[in-house]
């Protein structure tokens, strides 16, 4: 019976992935955006709630009220200031090249600013308080939030983009950009926002990571893998396909632990490539119409 | 005059489309631009949305120059464009293609209500996709989209490309309601017999220059013909 354990506690950790994985679905859903700094953002948001919590005792949570907000500012700017420059001519390489320099840059800053110490974030009893289901199954509360507000976010995320004025500007700008220019839409204004609001839930995703684990300024890189996998596996552009794609690649790689300790993330990549080959297009993702 | 076309030169790269070529049109008019495939009406009709990346000369809206103005800023004043191919947005439901059409809130007579009274075909079809629609209907789409803005000027390049003659009429039947409902028409047009039916003035386009232009009952086929493929009249 010990699986039926590892399936919930995949679920729960799928909630963490599908939170990283959100705004790096997003990002590619309307203007088509790899960004490959995505997973030191995450972990600039973890550093920047270290600082609060350093500064002012509070509990790391609450720092969501900050750091998101932040976060949001950062990647409006970085949208409008810089990869928007990039999206230029629809060549797709300069937007991967200028935000893995981002990813570099962001890193080093990191390492200068908090050194190369393992650093975590103390949300206090929340993080071992569990809930007694049986005598083999158990499940964290703090888990259980992560994954509840994952679905929550992306819940959030798809209303938007299927009933607002805005989601309708994101996907008419992913349909043509130059359409959408034509009806009104200033197009890097909906791109900025887009990123704005990808950093927002990156900034939760980050925060929540560094409650559940510790962290040092170089692990953004494995927390992107993470979430591309989550994003493919799913499905590119499905919203709910990103929230499955997460949950089956915390399944997957807490299946793979069980088996032996250093197969967990293994199991998580070979999941990935299986998807990739035999269902290129995701487990929710539609093909899209010409 | 409402919109001002003042020496307009246009580029696609090193190639020159347009030509030193001068358009006005006057507020209520309806204006139609003909000429021959490649003669440089749909690149002077993008110059007015602003869709030319490269271009020369004034363009003046209401007595102020668009110079540099993006496109969507120009819809802001007024300027909708219903493109070439329709280009309805293949992830939106019909309703929420013209919804988008008014994404900038610009107060008017038209609403989603009025659309479907003015384009009956599309009523009950408003929750599908709008690429799951035909030819015409996706036409018909286009120009509600492009109502819903509420435009003081109406772009429409080439309506009734690839559509049966009996649509056609049907959505030239609909201009006169346009035009009474405030918009100013600027038309694009191959059906030189449709276009000078509809419209007030005309403008022939030969090789990016204006080659004729005078209104449209004063134009004798002689002269069209001639401007049309580039004969001088003796």
């Amino acid at each position: 019976m010990t699986w039926v354990n590892d399936v919930v506690q995949g679920l729960l950790l799928g909630g963490l992935y599908a939170l990283f994985a959100t705004g790096l679905s997003l990002m590619f859903g309307v203007m088509r955006l790899v960004n490959l700094a995505h997973g030191d953002l995450s972990i600039v948001a973890a550093f920047v709630a270290l600082a609060i919590v350093d500064a002012v005792p509070v509990n790391p949570l609450w720092t969501v009220l900050v750091v998101v907000p932040l976060m949001f500012g950062v990647g409006y700017l970085l949208q409008r200031g810089m990869l928007n420059f990039t999206l230029r001519g629809g060549d797709p390489l300069p937007p991967v090249l200028v935000t893995f320099g981002l990813s570099i840059i962001l890193q080093n800053l990191l390492l200068e600013v908090f050194s190369a110490d393992s650093q975590g974030l103390d949300a206090g009893r929340i993080e071992d308080a569990s809930i007694r289901i049986s005598d083999r199954l158990a499940v964290g509360w703090f888990p259980l939030l992560t994954l509840v507000v994952g679905i929550a976010v992306l819940a959030g995320l798809q209303l938007v983009i299927s009933r607002t004025r805005l989601g309708r500007a994101f996907r008419a700008t992913s349909d043509d950009q130059e359409t959408a220019n034509l009806v009104g839409i200033d197009d890097r204004n909906v791109y900025a926002v887009a990123t704005g609001i990808a950093l927002a839930t990156v900034a939760i995703a980050g925060i929540f990571l560094g409650i559940r684990t510790t962290f040092t300024p170089s692990v953004g890189p494995t927390r992107l893998i993470f979430a591309f996998e989550a994003v493919v596996i799913g499905g590119l552009g499905s919203i709910w396909g990103t929230l499955v794609g997460g949950l089956v690649l915390g399944v997957a790689q807490t299946l793979g632990a069980q088996v032996s300790p250093g197969w967990g993330v293994l199991a998580g990549h070979l999941v990935f490539l299986a998807v990739l080959a035999f269902r290129p297009t995701g487990l929710l993702g539609r093909t899209v119409p010409a | 005059m409402l919109l001002q076309v003042e020496r307009v030169a246009g580029f696609y790269g090193d190639f020159q489309a347009l030509f030193d070529v001068s358009v006005q049109v006057a507020e209520g008019e309806t204006v139609a631009i003909i000429g021959a495939n490649g003669a440089g009406k749909s690149t002077l009709l993008k110059t007015v949305a602003g869709l030319m990346a490269r271009t020369t000369g004034t363009v003046a809206f209401d007595g102020r120059p668009l110079d540099g103005m993006p496109t969507h800023r120009r819809l802001g004043l007024g300027i909708a464009m219903v493109p070439e191919g329709r280009r309805i947005f293949p992830s939106l439901t019909v309703e929420e293609n013209l919804l988008v059409g008014a994404h900038r809130l610009r107060p008017g007579p038209w609403s989603v209500r009025r659309v479907l009274e003015l384009f009956p075909a599309l009523a009950d079809k408003r929750g599908r996709p709008g690429s799951r629609l035909s030819g015409g209907e996706q036409q018909m789409l286009a120009i509600g989209r492009a109502l819903m803005a509420n435009p003081r000027l109406l772009l429409l390049d080439e309506v009734s490309l690839g559509l049966a003659p009996v649509v056609v009429r049907r959505i030239y039947e609909t201009l006169p309601e346009v035009v009474g409902n405030g918009a100013t028409v600027v038309l694009v047009e191959q059906d030189i017999g449709q276009a000078l039916r509809a419209a007030d003035r005309a403008y022939c386009l030969l090789e990016g220059r204006v080659a004729l232009h005078g209104p449209s009952g004063g134009l004798t086929r002689q002269q069209i013909t001639d401007a049309y493929f580039g004969m001088r009249s003796a």
